[in-house]
């Protein structure tokens, strides 16, 4: 039992991550119908920034946290209007293939400037080095910290998304562009703000792997980025609930199988289920089934 | 005209031919240098050559062999097994080299070896460790050498380790199975302790590139055993002492060449690194006389620590010169003949000879980490 509880903190933490990650993509998803590659590679850049932050200007973990989540919401506008803009009206092929493109000049110019070699983050002092134990349950503040950062920053996007005009904006565009557009809604600014706030999300999980596992790489973005868009598809894709969901689900299950099932199974197992989902509620966990207009 | 231009440039030809032939100066012997100084495993090329040069130096201050200076010839395979089979051809063809040394890792040598055994040409790798490197189903590979133990011997190096010196007989084993290393060294160390009576109480598998260990590590936390052993390299291997010693898991943990790198102790943290050994070919706080000349050579020249692919590359000339100055004549196939019979070389390395299958017989040297800093080594004979 102790073991179980302990393998459900270690799956929550890598779950965090997933969901943090997700989210981005499904933002994307629900207002642009783009699956947005390089939305990995973000995530990445969130990772370095954190790293260059916390070891060359010597910030502490909070200040690094707020300067990367704020540089990726700049790149994130970047490539939004330097790469996607332009293809708004053209095939979804166009814009899917330049995203793939986006995320390979990522990884490569990050890879020229650092260099191939895995780079590892400073060691934790104070309070982020320290756990808590309960009975036999270790949990690190690191795990804690991964945990409350991803829950204050679901709250204030629900927040946002619910609540506020630009949120409202948002989920107008979401359903029908064109009817948006002629209620007065600046459809280029509303996508802007979605690509920031996606991309400040993977900023925050790319800083937040970097302090927890403490080792990072150019090429680092691609597997998780696969797996957060698996959980995306998994809850929904275009649900920012079923991001979460998917997120926490995803990082819960690859625990369990390698805890209690063989870890070389870990990932066959994470994508049979995304093709079990897709068999029976093609639409994702929380999705409707709504008949495309044609 | 026309049949004057082609007359000359008959005459031409011829004599670009002869003075092909007549460039073979005898006063050097010509060894090539096929390295991957660029690409993936740069530093691994970049190296092995920088103990190269160091040797190569001191043979040739020495007088050469057997009055004749060694020239040689370098070229960079990018780290590419195809690059490396054109540099090969290019070597042995056109620049007329009597051996090559390199390339660095098991790939790209491999690829090597049929160039090497059509124009007879011995070539010779530090590093190559695979299995099927010098021998395979067909037998051995007439032209290739190493001068590095197996993958498959470090696996079985270790698990006596852990029998005899440690004492251990319940084992992990937490493996890469992304590549042929990592399951290669498992096996040999799972199949050697078994026969020894002890038991493997998990075996947990990672591929390459996974950071979160957390999962495997709270499995095996609640099961009985005393050691781990992790076939892999340093970046895995790295993360996963250390989520294991900040669960609580303190048994000695065991590991391979593939842990020999700096990043190990940035990823893993000083603190993480106590009770950890690993094998390796070379260790700087070897006390051997040749080690210690080596070492203040090497600090000499380049003003920094060798590692154990510079070690290797000095030790992969020296057994070469060793060879050229014992066979009759400065060719492939006699340089050969003398390689095949090296028998207890002495080199930084530890001392070796060579066996029917073109491997090493030679002690394998084990580090024990401590604060991340080594602190002690121990060969371990075969």
């Amino acid at each position: 039992m102790e073991q179980f509880l302990q393998q459900i903190v270690n799956g929550i933490s890598l779950g965090s991550i997933y969901a943090l990650i997700a989210l981005g993509y499904t933002m994307v998803y629900g207002i642009i119908k783009l699956i947005n590659f390089a939305h990995s590679d973000v995530y990445m850049l969130g990772a370095f920034v954190g790293y260059f932050c916390m070891t060359t200007l010597r910030l502490n973990f909070f200040l690094s946290l707020l300067a990367s989540m704020a540089f990726c919401t700049v790149l994130g506008v970047v490539i939004e209007k330097v790469a996607y803009k332009p293809l708004r009206n053209s095939t979804r092929i166009a814009a899917l293939i330049t995203a793939i493109g986006v995320s390979l000049f990522l990884q490569y110019t990050t890879m020229a400037i650092t260099g191939p070699d895995v780079r590892s983050y400073p060691a934790m002092s104070g309070f982020l080095a320290q756990s808590v134990s309960l009975g036999s349950i270790r949990i690190t503040m690191q795990q804690i910290i991964i945990l409350a950062v991803t829950i204050v920053l679901m709250v204030v996007l629900q927040f946002i998304v619910k609540k506020t005009r630009i949120g409202r904006a948002m989920r107008a565009v979401s359903l029908d562009q064109d009817a948006a557009e002629l209620m007065g809604i600046n459809i280029n600014a509303t996508i802007s703000f979605t690509f920031a706030l996606g991309s400040a999300l993977a900023g925050a999980a790319g800083i937040l792997v970097g302090v927890y596992y403490n080792s990072i790489n150019p090429l680092m973005g691609t597997l998780p980025g696969l797996k957060a868009f698996v959980a995306a598809v998994f809850g929904g894709i275009g649900l920012i609930p079923g991001a979460m969901i998917g997120g926490y689900f995803i990082g819960i299950v690859e625990v369990l199988v390698s805890g209690y099932g063989n870890s070389m199974y870990r990932d066959a197992v994470v994508f049979a289920i995304l093709i079990l989902i897709l068999i029976i509620k093609p639409a994702g966990l929380l999705g409707k089934n709504v008949r495309e207009k044609v | 005209m026309k049949r004057l231009v082609s007359l000359v440039m008959v005459v031409m030809l011829v004599a670009t031919l002869l003075a092909g032939c007549g460039a073979g100066d005898s006063n050097v012997i010509k060894v090539g240098i096929n390295y991957e100084l660029s690409g993936d495993v740069a530093t691994y090329g970049q190296s092995s050559v920088e103990g190269i040069k160091l040797a190569v130096e001191q043979i040739n201050a020495a007088g050469g062999i057997n009055g004749k200076q060694i020239q040689l010839v370098e070229y960079d395979n990018k780290s590419d097994s195809a690059e490396a089979t054109t540099i090969a051809t290019k070597l042995m063809t056109s620049d007329k080299v009597v051996a090559v040394l390199g390339p660095a890792t098991s790939g790209n040598f491999k690829a090597e070896i049929p160039v090497a055994i059509k124009h007879k040409v011995p070539v010779i790798s530090g590093s190559a460790t695979a299995e099927d490197v010098t021998v395979d189903a067909n037998g051995v590979k007439e032209y290739a050498f190493r001068i590095c133990f197996n993958d498959s011997y470090q696996g079985t190096a270790m698990a006596n380790y852990a029998l005899k010196n440690l004492s251990k007989s319940k084992a992990v084993i937490i493996m890469d199975s992304s590549s042929d290393y990592g399951k290669g060294l498992a096996k040999n160390f799972a199949d050697t302790f078994k026969a020894a009576g002890a038991t493997i109480v998990a075996e947990e598998a990672y591929v390459k590139g996974d950071t979160d260990f957390s999962a495997i590590l709270t499995k095996i936390k609640g099961l009985d055993f005393d050691v781990i052993f992790i076939p892999g390299y340093y970046n895995e291997a790295g993360l996963i002492i250390k989520q294991a010693r900040a669960l609580g898991i303190d048994v000695p943990v065991l590991g391979c060449d593939g842990f020999d790198s700096p990043t190990l102790l940035d990823l893993a943290g000083a603190e993480a690194l106590n009770n950890v050994y690993f094998s390796n070919h070379y260790s700087s706080l070897d006390q051997d006389p040749t080690v210690v000349k080596f070492i203040e050579a090497f600090k000499a020249k380049y003003n920094k620590e060798p590692n154990a692919f510079h070690a290797l590359g000095y030790d992969a000339a020296m057994f070469l010169a060793d060879a050229i100055k014992r066979s009759e004549k400065v060719t492939g196939e006699a340089i050969k003949n003398a390689l095949e019979s090296t028998d207890n070389f002495n080199g930084v390395t530890g001392s070796f000879s060579i066996d029917e299958n073109h491997n090493t017989v030679k002690a394998i040297v084990v580090i024990e980490l401590k604060n991340g800093e080594q602190a002690a080594s121990e060969r371990v004979a075969q």
